[in-house]
């Protein structure tokens, strides 16, 4: 049993809580329904810690001067929703080509443009994953729970250090805003990621050249290095990169992350593993599918939920395996069906129907919706 | 090869991508003469976004984030946040500074967080191929004003004054010691200093606006057309006569934004000390 303590709070007051635990010294944000309690809280903590947290012109500076920060010497942040989202993409973009370590919340609310500010909704999985130009991957997960607003932001920021990129926290405002409780772990409790360093003298450091597990390691500015950060695709050196240094460096960012999904990829089942009825779930629709399995359980019926944790890169094998022995399956979220065609792509077969119980509007489907829906549709 | 080149240049990089007769090579020399003059090598963190000035600092062997198109201000931001003893220069061009970025500039600048933005002025959007600028003068033909410029210029110095900055100036190509001067006075100056440097570009501004691609007519233009003052009260009646006011306009001082940080910090830890314990 880890040592720490519980307390109510709200799934965006979760997120603070962790990031601060992880060190993160440097927010830059700007407010926007339903993430701008993250952005309250960080500027009330921030200060006592001896951080910063910094209201920006608008989310474009913000995502900037989040990756900047990294590179600066320090773990940063930055939390969003929807439109803001939008304009954070190509810093995004930038976080993954100067391979700059840091975390991104997107508290998502419908869409699309200003859409339903106050609502939750589940539109931005995949401007999550594609939103920004060019080939590149990225980790995104999703939390279901104020408890894992917590661990996930943990969770964000090891990764985002281990394989040197940005992670984003696709929350909705479900989950943002839910109060419930959380165990905060002390934190010697807890296991914190440190930043990769150059091991090599430094007139041998090049600063683009990757160890065998496709990350290179990453001084601060002002430590002597001297190293040129650009947002080009590059030579091992930091220069505007040929044909050859750009394709290497492309698919290097890619693969550094996608090789090694075993270590972050996370499908969890609830209910009945082996029941012939599977829902696919993620984000906040978890909590309301998982009580449609207990329902249907005291009804005498087996179901089962699968919950994609980390839907991106999608978890191609571990829903496969999730999903092994189903013949019904129903993929619930709030949207007109995205992570859906993930799991067409992923399941293949062609006498499992895969059906959709779709909610949007930013009204968050009932339990017993989900069971009205098997009966109805079979 | 300058012995400040030897120094300090980062020599794999070279050739520089400018073009030839380009202002940018002298900006880099006397900027770095200022830097060596100070010893502040070490310090420097450097800032940039796109265009062709934005390549200025990474030929120079120090740290550059050289980020995104209009965000180098944003990016000088975080790096000065996450260590505030490092000396933070952002370099700029019109269109990078005044158009995308402009906003970023008038924050900063309202901030008068600490550091040296030195935008380099060619008049047009150079890299792209001859775009009309934010800076570019009523009536010329660009590639997108085929038919003559509509809009006015927009003077980067005034909007820095306006939003607060604390060291104003400008100079041109035409007066590199003089703005070797200038960087210095900047690199020392705690607060939010803005460097505008008029620059040529004879592949562009000249062969399209000015009348000629030859290098040395567009440094003589920008030697015919700015004048040098002493007393900012006199820059209206200089352009009025249709020249450019070049010189020191303005140095004050005013409350630095991290050394405020740093103090509000201190002042609320110990007040929550006093409270007792943490929330």
């Amino acid at each position: 049993m880890k040592k720490g303590r519980i307390k109510v709070m709200m799934g965006n007051e979760a997120c603070m809580e962790a990031a601060l635990l992880a060190g993160c010294r440097f927010y830059a944000g700007y407010p926007i329904t339903p993430a701008t309690e993250i952005l309250e809280v960080m500027s009330m903590r921030l200060p006592l810690l001896d951080g910063l947290c910094l209201q920006m012109e608008d989310e474009i500076a913000a995502m900037v001067s989040v990756v900047a920060a990294s590179w600066g010497g320090g773990k940063s942040m930055t939390a969003t929703s929807g439109p803001g989202f939008c304009l954070m993409q190509e810093a995004i973009g930038l976080a993954v080509a100067v391979e700059a370590p840091c975390v991104i919340v997107n508290v998502q609310r419908g869409g699309p443009a200003s859409g339903q500010s106050t609502s939750t909704a589940q539109g931005d999985f995949y401007q999550a994953r594609y939103g920004s130009n060019g080939d590149y991957s990225l980790i995104v997960l999703c939390p279901s729970t104020a408890q894992e607003m917590f661990d996930h932001t943990i969770k964000a920021f090891n990764l985002s250090e281990r394989f040197r990129t940005p992670v984003i926290i696709l929350s909705d405002e479900v989950v943002g805003h839910i109060r419930e409780k959380v165990f905060i772990p002390d934190a010697d409790q807890l296991t914190f990621v440190p930043r990769k360093r150059p091991t090599v003298p430094m007139e041998e450091f090049i600063a683009w050249k990757a160890d065998a597990d496709g990350v290179p390691p990453m001084p601060d500015f002002n430590t002597g290095y001297k190293i040129p950060v650009i947002s080009q695709a590059k030579s091992l050196d930091g220069n505007r990169g040929n044909a050859k240094e750009a394709d290497e460096n492309i698919r290097r960012i890619v693969s550094k992350i996608e090789d090694h999904m075993d270590e972050f990829a996370e499908v969890l089942i609830y209910g009945a593993e082996k029941a012939e009825t599977a829902f696919v779930t993620f984000g906040s629709v978890c909590r309301a599918a998982r009580s449609a399995v207990d329902m249907g359980r005291e009804k005498g019926l087996a179901l089962r939920s699968v919950e994609v944790k980390t839907v991106w890169p999608f978890p191609d094998e571990l829903v496969r395996r999730a999903l092994a022995g189903a013949k019904r399956i129903v993929v619930a979220e709030m949207n007109l069906g995205m992570i859906k065609r993930e799991i067409e792509r992923v399941v293949r077969q062609p006498e499992i129907k895969i059906e959709l119980f779709s909610k949007i509007g930013g009204i968050y489907p009932q339990p017993q919706e989900f069971l009205r829906f098997l009966e109805e549709k079979r | 090869m300058n012995p400040l080149g030897e120094k300090y240049l980062r020599k794999s990089f070279l050739p520089f991508l400018f073009c030839p007769g380009c202002g940018d090579g002298m900006i880099v020399q006397s900027f770095l003469q200022a830097v060596d003059d100070l010893g502040v090598a070490d310090d420097l963190a450097m800032a940039a976004g796109i265009g062709c000035s934005a390549w200025i600092p990474v030929y120079m062997h120090f740290d550059v984030f050289k980020g995104l198109h209009g965000r180098a201000i944003p990016a000088a931001i975080g790096l000065k946040a996450s260590r505030p003893s490092r000396k933070v220069v952002v370099f700029t061009g019109d269109g990078d500074g005044l158009a995308i970025g402009g906003l970023h500039l008038i924050h900063a600048a309202r901030r008068n967080i600490d550091m040296t933005v030195v935008i380099v002025n060619n008049q047009i959007y150079a890299m792209t191929g001859g775009q009309v600028a934010p800076s570019t003068g009523v009536g010329s033909r660009t590639q997108t004003t085929p038919y003559g410029n509509l809009e006015k210029p927009l003077d980067g110095c005034k909007i820095a004054i306006a939003s607060g900055a604390t060291m104003v100036s400008r100079w041109s190509t035409a007066h590199t010691r003089q703005l070797t001067r200038t960087f210095k006075k900047a690199l020392n100056h705690k607060g939010f200093s803005f460097v505008e440097v008029l620059s040529q570009c004879p592949v562009q501004t000249g062969r399209y606006i000015l009348g000629s691609g030859s290098p040395q007519f567009n440094l003589q233009w920008l030697k015919d057309n700015c004048v040098a003052v002493k007393d900012p009260s006199q820059w209206g009646e200089i352009e009025a006569q249709g020249k450019i006011p070049v010189g020191d306009i303005l140095q004050i001082e005013k409350p630095e934004f991290m050394e405020e940080v740093q103090r509000m910090n201190q002042k609320v830890k110990e007040e929550a000390q006093a409270k007792g314990g943490d929330r």
